[in-house]
């Protein structure tokens, strides 16, 4: 019998905090737990349940390793079942004390992701995922600053700060570089914050330069900013806090115009850049047949590429288009429902016969000068087909303008093409198993960096989003989401997704995301920096760590040519 | 007793010992220390906890009859009767919680119980707040097997709390460390803590 205050487990073994300071306060000892479902941690009487919320960080002193884990679960734990049946007296004072933290005491799952390097602040060995859990009666702490630090990494040109982890001031950042090279993900319902994330995002990618980012502005909430009504006012777009660095495209000028939203190009596009591909991809919108789809390619045999969509819009009566559909061996009824339902687009003035100016070569003009392209959509940012339409058709042109370039740097004929990341909206519409197959972003989202072009998907049913793509999607950010299927989706494929599912349906609706991937080294919840303020917008103009960004036109570093030269300079070759 | 402050006294002496307790007689009778109450015995010290007291016949094949019927107050039938008191003795018994070695408490049995006619002492309130600094002794008298033994352990604490300068503190303490005992048996628990709440 060697009992003792500290059995009791009402002080703690002094030796084991001799180096407290540079631990957060004392949470309990580990007492049950495996490598899959993590740790459970029996907290010390001293430490209400109340004070440890899901999704806290929590460090942990193995004998050899000290882990760094996310708490996913609370519970309450008794020593007796017979407890619930007949609870103790509680309104005496004394037992309740003695009851709570004894017989009655809480627990917290954690899971342990990482272990920390073994000296501390040494930036050359960052955390390793961990591949084993702390022993029994490990003791557990709540992270320190200094912890989350040497997890996160401080914010510099490569780490942006993009929120603090919760019922923390600790600036939580992520890895920028990491980020880029995979398709990013934000989700979650309407009015959780995804745009102020995701305009969040987008500044750092502006502030790292090291990609250009083309965003489909469907409510032109990015470019020239939008009415906040949360907060009751108004939410600068990245134009307003970068003029430098981002150029504004518009469909519809007018709608700039009313909104004094200074666009630098007006985006026409020719019937002749209409592919069949587009069409096919439109089927959903246009509530087209399979046949008549497919129609479009027939045509576009008949016709040419340039010509068969202006000459079909060109026919006029039903006799004309039944003599054409005998001519290219298509159903006539079919090619009488593809007429009328292209006949729709000529509503959209951006669509016009013939226009000398290439749409998509000017945004990839400015793309190439290390601008950000904003493309708004005005009055057709509320009708889906347009948004489709526009979206699908300049990505391909970029795309395939894309691959030519990097298959010509690859033959040492030019430089590598600036990493581009593009930015939709529903992207259910889009990626749905149905159409993923065969647009082009189903195609960007499956080769991944292999031509320097990513995605950035924002949506509120993940669960529409084909599972392949949703695979391929390296870094998730995502606001609540209460719908069980849309939040199973996000999680697919995550290690220990079971246990960020109570974090995910746990969110606040505001300010609040759970971000995982290949952007951070853990899952963790965030609260959402602050994006509205006037601080905020001079914390955000000001570049991270003095960095300043390159300004348009000068030669932009790609990441390769970065280490090449920083290779050169190490070993400069003689003579 | 001494808890009042006054100091250790010797309140008898051990008259048979076994390696689980010991029991002594005491010099005067009805002066027996009450129940839960911590002595001490021997040179070196052993500690044990009052868990039984008992006032009995001197000789056990003479049974105490009934003297009082025509007497108007129990103390005239003593005055009638003087031998009466050299006839009943009182003896109490202790288990033996543990014992001191060289400056060290030691909170486990000895290697060999008090001799007989060891001197027995009750504790001085800073004896007893040093011995129960431990509490091992709570499980000694959990498992001692006694019907009583939850009364000998209640009386026990309230006795060691009022040695305590926090005697609050105390009684937390060492209802912690009973829940860590009978955390499987919630209604022992329960009303042990009755017993002994402040």
């Amino acid at each position: 019998m060697t009992g003792g205050p500290n059995q009791n487990g009402d002080t703690p073994n002094p030796a084991a905090d001799a180096d407290l300071d540079s631990q957060g306060a004392a949470l309990g000892l580990v007492v049950d737990g495996s490598l899959s479902q993590g740790v459970e941690v029996r907290l010390d009487p001293a430490t209400s349940v109340e004070e440890v919320k899901v999704g806290a960080f929590v460090t942990i002193r193995g004998d050899n390793n000290n882990f760094f884990g996310v708490v996913t679960d609370v519970s309450l734990g008794t020593t007796d079942p017979r407890l619930k049946h007949t609870p103790p007296q509680v309104d005496n004072p004394f037992i309740a004390q003695v009851m709570s933290g004894t017989v009655a005491y809480g627990t917290i799952s954690v899971l342990p992701n990482l272990i920390m390097p073994a000296v501390m602040g040494d930036s050359h060995e960052g955390p390793s995922a961990a591949k084993t859990i702390p022993p029994h009666f490990s003791r557990a702490y709540v992270a320190s600053q200094r912890d989350v630090e040497a997890v996160f990494g401080q914010e510099d040109q490569r780490h942006f700060w993009i929120g603090s982890p919760l019922d923390m001031e600790h600036k939580l950042c992520i890895d920028l570089d990491e980020m880029v090279k995979r398709s990013i993900g934000v989700f979650g319902k309407s009015g959780t914050g995804k745009t102020f994330l995701t305009r969040l995002l987008l500044i750092g990618i502006l502030q790292q330069g090291q990609a250009s980012s083309l965003i489909f502005d469907m409510h032109s909430e990015y470019g020239w900013g939008a009415a906040d009504p949360e907060n009751r006012r108004f939410a600068k777009g990245l134009k307003q806090l970068f003029p430098a660095q981002v150029s504004t495209f518009t469909l519809d000028e007018e709608s700039s115009k009313r909104r004094q939203s200074p666009s630098d190009e007006v985006v026409r596009i020719g019937y002749g850049e209409i592919e069949p591909e587009d069409v096919e991809m439109l089927r959903e919108t246009l509530n087209l047949s399979e046949v008549a789809a497919s129609a479009a390619f027939n045509l576009q045999q008949k016709f040419g590429q340039r010509e068969w969509m202006s000459k079909f819009m060109a026919l006029e009566g039903r006799d004309s288009i039944f003599e054409l559909a005998n001519d290219i061996q298509v159903q006539p009824n079919a090619l009488g429902s593809l007429y009328n339902r292209l006949s729709r687009l000529k509503r959209f003035d951006f669509l016009v016969e013939s226009t000398r100016h290439d749409a998509a070569n000017r945004v990839i003009e400015h793309l190439d000068q290390g601008r950000h392209v904003v493309l708004e959509f005005g009055k057709y940012g509320r009708d889906l087909t347009a948004y489709m339409l526009v979206s699908n058709l300049l990505t391909r042109r970029i795309h395939n303008k894309y691959i030519d370039r990097k298959e010509e740097a690859e033959g040492g004929q030019g430089r590598e093409p600036r990493p581009l990341v593009i930015v939709i909206e529903e992207a259910h519409k889009f990626l749905s198993p149905s159409v993923a197959s065969h647009t082009i972003f189903g195609t960007i989202a499956r080769e991944l960096r292999k031509y320097n072009v990513t995605l950035m998907v924002i949506d509120q049913r993940p669960s529409g989003i084909d599972s392949e793509v949703m695979s391929q999607v390296g870094t998730r950010l995502t606001c609540l989401l209460d719908n069980e299927r849309d939040i199973e989706a996000v999680l697919e494929g995550t290690p220990g997704s079971r246990q960020l599912r109570t974090v995910l349906a746990r969110l606040e609706p505001k300010q609040q995301a759970l971000i995982f991937g290949h952007a951070l080294p853990m899952p963790v919840v965030i609260h959402t920096r602050e994006y509205g303020s006037t601080d905020s917008y001079e914390q955000l103009s000001r570049s991270a760590a003095g960095w300043t960004a390159p300004s348009p036109g000068e030669t932009i570093e790609t990441q390769g040519e970065r280490l090449e030269r920083e290779i050169s300079e190490l070993f400069p070759e003689d003579g | 007793m001494t808890l009042d402050g006054s100091p250790p006294r010797r309140v008898g002496e051990v008259v048979e010992a076994n390696s689980a307790s010991f029991t002594a007689q005491c010099y005067t009778l009805y002066d027996a220390p009450p129940l839960g109450c911590i002595v001490r015995a021997g040179s070196p010290e052993i500690y044990g906890v009052v868990c039984r007291v008992a006032t009995e016949p001197l000789d056990s094949s003479r049974p105490v009859l009934a003297r009082g019927e025509t007497a108007e107050t129990e103390e005239e039938v003593f005055r009638d009767n003087p031998q009466l008191t050299r006839l009943l003795t009182s003896r109490f018994e202790a288990l033996i919680a543990g014992h001191r070695e060289g400056d060290a408490d030691r909170h486990y049995l000895p290697a060999l119980p008090p001799p007989v006619h060891s001197f027995v002492y009750t504790c001085s309130p800073q004896e007893v707040a040093r011995f129960t600094s431990r509490l091992d002794l709570l499980r000694l008298l959990l498992n001692s097997g006694l019907t009583i033994a939850d009364e000998v352990l209640g009386a026990c604490l309230r006795r060691a709390a009022v040695a305590h300068d926090d005697s609050e503190a105390f009684l937390l303490r060492a209802g912690k460390a009973l829940a860590a005992e009978l955390a499987g048996d919630l209604p022992r628990l329960n009303s042990i803590l009755k017993k002994v709440s402040p």
